[in-house]
């Protein structure tokens, strides 16, 4: 009986835990309301992706409407695999949080961030989950709204600019992707994901210009929520000045969900032959992920703030992904796809370090970080094994999603970026290795030299996440398994 | 080139809302001032809600009512759309509005060029 209504749950479930945080208002209230509900999201996830491997797509009709009137929350293996990496971190995250929250965020503010967090998770999966053109934008703004007060409750006074920054781009990415849904929909009278794949179809897109104007519209605005070079500037101010908690979160999840949706509209709604074949949309991502991977692990090099260094790197990274995108062939797409699962990870497991950095030595900044890898062994040992699955080490993570993209470069006869791929591997190697360098070579001074390790609730986190890079390393089989599967069902569509 | 004119003018609707969506990208891009920036950021937004609707509006259509005499009516989910829509935009200026409040409080201004002035300082 439930079990019909998994995917209302897995929405409603944080919108209504929000609702409720708010309405409390007690910090220990909300923090256990939070808790609960984070546990709660990956059983629904992983039990809507067994009944979909089980069983092929599961449609849900929401309030009894009927699809193609109304909205449909439509699942298969792609959104099926968001949903369970956006439900694990969230169950990560909520208990490290608890005495990360405590210490940055101020004590009548605390009930808030946790319904800001809940209300933004809800939002990360209604994008994932619906398979409505319009729903999705709805649950956009939710997410992104939260986002907004999220960072602007950093402890820096310049996160409130990094905030309204966010907002005023994040506003304009949202508009330009209604323009493109409002364009689709008076081409095709229909806002259902999958309806309009099959009324586009009928028409002749050539001659139709309005709905490569949807196209170019809905990509930019997407593209600017992706952090898409050169449309990534709000994401570097934005980590760097939210709390540790919220970076944590975002970085490990926000562009992943942006990502994904970016993926249906090329190839479930518009189709493979009208975006890659028919019009040149993969030589520009192509051109665009490339810039993307070399300026931000250039610009990575050069910072003090390891938050913002690791938020260039994400720059980076979504440059990776994109370029599973872009080259369009199967092996290169199960690259891109299963790099937004090990990048989530590998992110994820790096900001909690530093989390842990920030929390006992006080500080984010590298110069004054001198000597923590011998204060702070365990949670240094695992920003470096976090690290070395960013770089692409065998064994971790990082190197299943760079062996995936390279195999697709030289399938698509593109050799060269597969050497692009390596000369960034190498610059992620300069910028890491400043940290190691100045943790583990320079004796302790300052704060770090009275650092002692984080408490057992964020340690615990942290190197659960560092294992699960290490295991995924070592045995691809699921994830790299199910990201084909995910990439076998974009590439054929609906139909 | 003069038979393209019917065309351009029989969509004069489209470059209604396409201008005031320009007009309010430029406000957005060339002003400091935050609070004005925002009021960039809501005429594009409108201009964007103007789009769908005049797309509903059907030449000699009534209300969407089910009765005798209202056979050709305009499409009321355009309508609906931009309520939601609206909703969305009030609450996003809501917050860009709190957060200019909470920079005000902060930096003593609200111009862009004066913060950054003052971060170089620092």
């Amino acid at each position: 009986m439930i079990a019909d209504h998994l995917p209302a749950l897995q929405v409603v479930l944080p919108l209504v835990a929000a609702t409720v945080c708010a309405m409390v208002d007690r910090r220990h209230v909300a923090y256990v309301i939070a808790l609960l509900t984070s546990f709660a999201m990956p059983l629904i996830a992983v039990a809507l992706l067994i009944q979909v491997l089980d069983q092929g797509v599961i449609s849900y009709a929401m309030g009894g409407w009927e699809p193609p009137i109304g909205i449909e929350y439509r699942i298969d293996v792609a959104n099926a695999f968001v949903l369970v990496i956006l439900s694990l971190v969230a169950a990560l995250i909520m208990p490290y949080a608890a005495r990360s929250v405590a210490a940055e965020i101020p004590e009548n503010k605390q009930a808030w961030f946790y319904c800001m967090y809940l209300l933004c998770l809800s939002g990360l999966l209604g994008i994932t989950i619906t398979g409505d053109a319009f729903n999705a934008f709805v649950f956009l703004e939710i997410s992104s709204l939260a986002t907004y007060v999220l960072i602007a409750m950093g402890a820096d006074r310049r996160a409130l600019l990094a905030a309204f920054q966010y907002l005023v781009m994040g506003t304009i990415g949202a508009t330009f992707y209604v323009v493109g849904v409002g364009l689709l929909y008076t081409m095709t009278g229909t806002l259902n994901f999958a309806d309009i794949a099959a009324r586009l179809q009928e028409l002749d897109i050539e001659t139709s210009r309005p709905v490569l104007a949807a196209l170019a519209f809905i990509t930019v605005g997407i593209g600017l929520k992706v952090a898409m070079f050169p449309l990534h500037a709000w994401l570097p101010n934005a980590y760097a000045g939210a709390p540790s908690v919220a970076t944590a979160f975002l970085a490990a999840t926000a562009t992943k969900v942006a990502v994904y949706l970016l993926l249906r509209y090329f190839y479930t709604i518009f189709g493979f032959d009208v975006v890659f074949v028919q019009h040149p949309v993969a030589q520009v991502l192509l051109i665009l992920a490339v810039a993307g991977m070399f300026a931000g692990s250039l610009i990575a090099i050069f910072q003090d703030n390891i938050k913002r260094m690791l938020a260039w790197s994400s720059v980076a990274q979504i440059g990776y992904i994109l370029l599973g995108v872009s080259l369009i062939n199967h092996t290169a797409l199960t690259g891109g796809i299963v790099h937004l699962f090990n990048h989530a990870l590998i992110k994820g497991a790096l900001f909690f370090a530093v989390g842990g950095f920030a929390l006992m030595a006080g500080t984010v900044r590298i110069s004054q970080l001198a000597g923590i890898g011998r204060t702070m062994p365990v949670t240094m040992a695992a920003f470096v094994l976090a690290g070395l699955s960013l770089i692409g080490v065998p064994g971790t993570v990082g190197f299943v999603s760079k062996w995936y993209l390279v195999l697709g470069a030289f399938e698509a006869g593109m050799w060269w970026v597969g050497f692009l791929i390596l000369i960034t591997s190498l610059l992620a190697v300069v910028y890491l290795g400043r940290v190691v360098e100045v943790a583990f070579f320079r004796d302790p001074e300052g704060g770090a030299a009275k650092a002692i390790e984080p408490p057992l609730s964020m340690l615990a986190p942290t190197w659960i996440l560092v294992a699960a890079c290490i295991v995924f390393g070592i045995d691809a089989e699921l994830t790299a398994g199910t990201a084909m599967q995910a990439a076998s069902v974009l590439i054929e569509g609906l139909r | 080139m003069i038979e393209a004119i019917p065309d351009l003018v029989h969509h004069y609707n489209h470059w209604v809302s396409i201008f005031l969506m320009v007009c309010g990208l430029y406000i957005v891009v060339a002003r400091g001032n935050m609070v004005k920036k925002l009021v960039g950021l809501t005429v594009f937004q409108t201009a964007v809600f103007l789009l769908y609707i005049s797309a509903g509006k059907i030449l000699g259509g009534t209300p969407p009512i089910i009765a005798e005499g209202y056979e050709h009516y305009a499409n009321p989910l355009p309508h609906v759309l931009i309520l939601t829509a609206i909703v969305v935009g009030v609450a996003t200026l809501a917050v860009g509005l709190g957060l200019v409040v909470r920079i005000n409080e902060a930096f003593g201004t609200i111009e862009e060029e004066e913060i950054f002035e003052r971060g170089e300082q620092e």
